[in-house]
């Protein structure tokens, strides 16, 4: 350990300056250029799937009501990344995490602390709208009534209302609350699972490409939407266009080939990216 | 760049009129194959109808005109010269309740020592008046047990002494045959079942219009008879097999799918599991007589179960479908896609949440199927309730399922091995369109209810 490298000496100063730092460090600036504070942070995190490492030494941190997007080429570990934020990676066979993430300095790995209440904190949309094959009401209302977030049928319902209002849903389905969600079109069904992740009142939103399976308008609406909720939650989205992180974002992770790259305010990124690699996915030489 | 060159298309320089020539050439050898596959495949679908077609055909054949046996229209007279009996005893008023039940029996056996077959014979010869009749003839063409069926009918109201009324009486086995030609009419005396005397009675019978055929409701509604053959019935064997039926349910379903949902969703991936699996997918494999062996080891001679008993018979058919139920939830839980697993865990429910809100009852369509295609399977498996006794003669309708009974299958395997081959050939094909019968009505329950649940999805 005498001897240094540049980059771990660097890395190294870095560390101490975090630790000296400490409060001061727990904001982050963002386009609008306010201050925001820090609800995740992730430091040194590696993933592996069986022998495979996925993931190496991701350090970032995620600031509250704001979008944060992840950008990389296909296979770059976005999705894995998003997926160690609320551990659905736990689901996987083999997969298998460290380093440190924490939400409000609460370490998600800490043996003692419970999935189920973390994934009722930090909701998750995916790439394909996957809603039950249950009614539209059921869909929404189920979050709350596992959490028992309702205390009676009336409370519940306002729930379910209240989410679709704010998944600017509620206006198209108002006549079929009681008809099945597979039902709906797909832009429609990608925003009733954005409804039923609100319904919780999670305090994080991770979305994994949410608009990929969509059509262009769809898509517009629930680019919309994800701007709307921007106020009240902090959320994550993995996406692969581009236009698309630069249009909802205020920060944006470029990842490759498993490494975090860069990250920083959006129009930085884009404008100015530090990173050759940064550049060059930026400007289409690859990817 | 040096790219371009690769890009270009294949084959740029070749003339085009050539291109076409080859792609053509090839079409025509891909419309060939596919031609010919086409005939393959209808060959295949045709072969297999003709093969149903001829089994359906023949059964029904043969098996058709049993549902209608010949029974004699006769008018019954009580007459007080044979039907010699004191008055039904009636409650007196100082009686105790023991007392009269001691002596309507009494009673009974009187007239049951009735000479009935006397009554039968005097009917019959009113039938055919110019007739010189023996009782051995009138007994050979009657059914047997159809005098207890005129005693039944006196003990119930004896009001009928020295009335007359219109009764069928069935005829017998042997009657039956030689009416429906099931036995050669041109064979000697010493090669028929039944007298000449018996024989043109019989014909003077149908002739004349006494004789004729009628619904057999026996089949319905008897079990098994030795005594006399053109009574038996399969209630005793369809009761049986209901029981094993409701065992097998009733224990199959639970346990397959539990352990199904365990092994699939709960069970760590490692040797064991993987040895517990490759087991289940082999006893589905091992021959069915084999799980009568065992049953027959445990149940009978360790648990002491009653032979020939629809329970010992049930839980050895649920041994045996289980593994078929087990391995079809296990499909239909892999079946379920993934994005429904995630949707459930992403919204912080837990791993028995997510199985039970939203797996499992996406799989129940393909559970109730498989559960209907296990009990019907234990419906027509013979071979393992032979080893533990269901091929015993019983000659009566079990009431629990610890009576002794038979099943519908062994029925018929019963019925095939019977002496009075020409009789009980068509009587076993009869019953093998019952049990069809039974299998279509199992077959369109699990399609209605399959329909159902998919509808409510
Ligand atoms: N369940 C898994 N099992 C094994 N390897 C996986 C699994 N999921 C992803 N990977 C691998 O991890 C890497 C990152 O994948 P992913 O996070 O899905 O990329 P992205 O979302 O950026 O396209 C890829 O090389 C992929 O093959
Ligand atoms: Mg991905």
């Amino acid at each position: 350990m005498n001897v240094m490298t540049p980059a771990e000496a660097e890395a190294e100063v870095a560390r101490t300056v975090k630790q000296r730092d400490g409060e001061k460090f727990q904001t982050i600036r963002t386009p609008d250029a306010q201050p925001r504070q820090i609800r995740v942070k992730a430091e040194d995190v590696n993933v592996f799937y069986g022998q495979k490492q996925a993931l190496f030494n991701v350090s970032i941190d995620i600031p509250e009501k704001a979008v944060t997007a992840f950008i990389g080429p296909s296979g770059c570990g976005k999705s894995t990344f998003l997926r160690c934020i609320n551990r659905m990676n736990d689901t996987i066979d083999g997969a298998r995490v460290d380093g440190l993430i924490a939400l409000d300095g609460e370490d998600l790995y800490d043996p003692k602390l419970d999935v189920v209440e973390l994934r009722a904190r930090i909701g998750m949309v995916f790439q394909k709208p996957n809603p039950f094959p249950k009614t539209i009401f059921e869909n929404v209302a189920y979050g709350p009534r596992i959490h028992g977030l309702a205390r009676s049928k009336s409370e519940l319902e306002e729930i379910v209302v209240t989410s679709l209002k704010k998944a600017s849903l509620f206006e198209e389905v108002k006549d079929r609350l009681y008809e099945v969600g597979t039902g709906l079109s797909g832009g429609q069904q990608q925003r009733l699972c954005i409804a039923r992740a609100i319904a919780v009142s999670p305090e994080v939103i991770l979305m994994d490409e949410p608009c990929s399976a969509l059509d262009p308008i769809a898509t517009a609406k629930v680019e919309e939407l994800i701007d709307e909720l921007r106020e009240n939650y902090t959320i994550v989205i993995v996406t692969h266009s581009m236009q698309q992180a630069a249009r909802v974002s205020q920060r944006t992770a470029f990842f490759h080939l498993g490494v975090l790259v860069e990250e920083g305010p959006t129009d930085m990124v884009f404008t100015s990216p530090k990173e050759k690699r940064t550049q060059d996915y930026i400007t289409g030489r690859f990817g | 760049m040096a790219t371009t060159d690769t890009l270009r298309p294949m084959g740029h320089s070749e003339p085009k009129d050539e291109r076409l020539a080859r792609i053509q050439k090839s079409l025509r050898r891909r419309r060939s194959a596919e031609t010919r596959f086409r005939i393959y495949g209808m060959s295949a679908v045709a072969i297999a109808c003709g093969f149903v077609l001829f089994l359906f055909g023949s059964i029904m054949h043969d098996g058709l005109p049993a549902f209608w046996q010949p029974a004699l229209q006769v008018k019954v007279t009580f007459s007080p010269d044979v039907v010699k009996v004191a008055p039904k005893p009636e409650q007196a008023p100082g009686q105790s309740p023991a007392e009269f039940q001691r002596a309507s029996l009494d009673w009974q056996r009187e007239v049951t020592m009735v000479n009935w077959n006397r009554v039968i014979q005097d009917a019959v010869q009113a039938a055919a008046p110019d007739v010189k009749l023996t009782p051995r003839d009138v007994q050979a063409v009657v059914s047997p047990n159809q005098r207890f069926k005129l005693r039944d009918m006196f003990v119930e109201n004896p009001g009928l002494l020295g009335q007359t009324v219109d009764v069928s009486l069935l005829a017998s086995a042997n009657a039956d045959v030689w009416l429906k030609g099931n036995i050669d009419h041109s064979l000697g005396d010493d090669r028929q079942q039944l007298s000449g005397a018996a024989r043109q009675l019989i014909d003077r019978l149908y002739e004349n219009g006494t004789i004729k055929m009628v619904f057999s409701t026996v089949l319905f509604t008897n079990a098994d008879s030795r005594g006399a053959s053109a009574e038996a019935g399969l209630l005793g064997a369809f009761i049986g097999s209901l029981y094993m039926m409701i065992i097998v349910i009733v224990l199959a379903v639970p346990i397959g799918v539990a352990s199904a949902i365990y092994l699939e969703e709960y069970a760590p991936k490692n040797k064991l599991t993987d040895l517990i699996e490759v087991n289940i997918n082999n006893l589905a494999a091992v021959p069915s007589i084999v799980f009568g062996l065992l049953g027959a080891a445990v149940f009978i001679n360790y648990f002491r179960l009653p032979l020939s008993a629809p329970l010992a018979g049930g839980l050895v058919l649920t041994l045996m479908t289980l593994p078929t139920i087990i391995i079809a939830t296990r499909n239909s839980l892999k079946a379920v896609s993934p994005s429904i697993r995630q949707a459930a865990l992403g919204l912080g429910a837990s791993k028995t949440q997510m199985v039970f809100h939203h797996v499992l009852p996406i799989t129940y369509p393909g559970i109730m199927t498989a559960t209907i295609i296990g009990v019907a399977q234990a419906l027509g498996e013979t071979a393992p309730l032979l080893l533990i006794g269901m091929n015993a003669f019983v000659a009566t309708v079990p009431t629990t399922p610890l009576d002794q009974a038979t099943a519908l299958p062994v029925q018929i395997f019963l019925w095939e091995g019977n002496e009075n081959r020409n009789f009980f050939e068509p009587r076993t094909a009869a019953a093998i369109i019952i049990l069809l019968v039974v299998m279509l009505l199992l077959n369109a329950v699990a399609i209605y209810l399959r329909s159902r649940f998919e509808r409510r999805q």
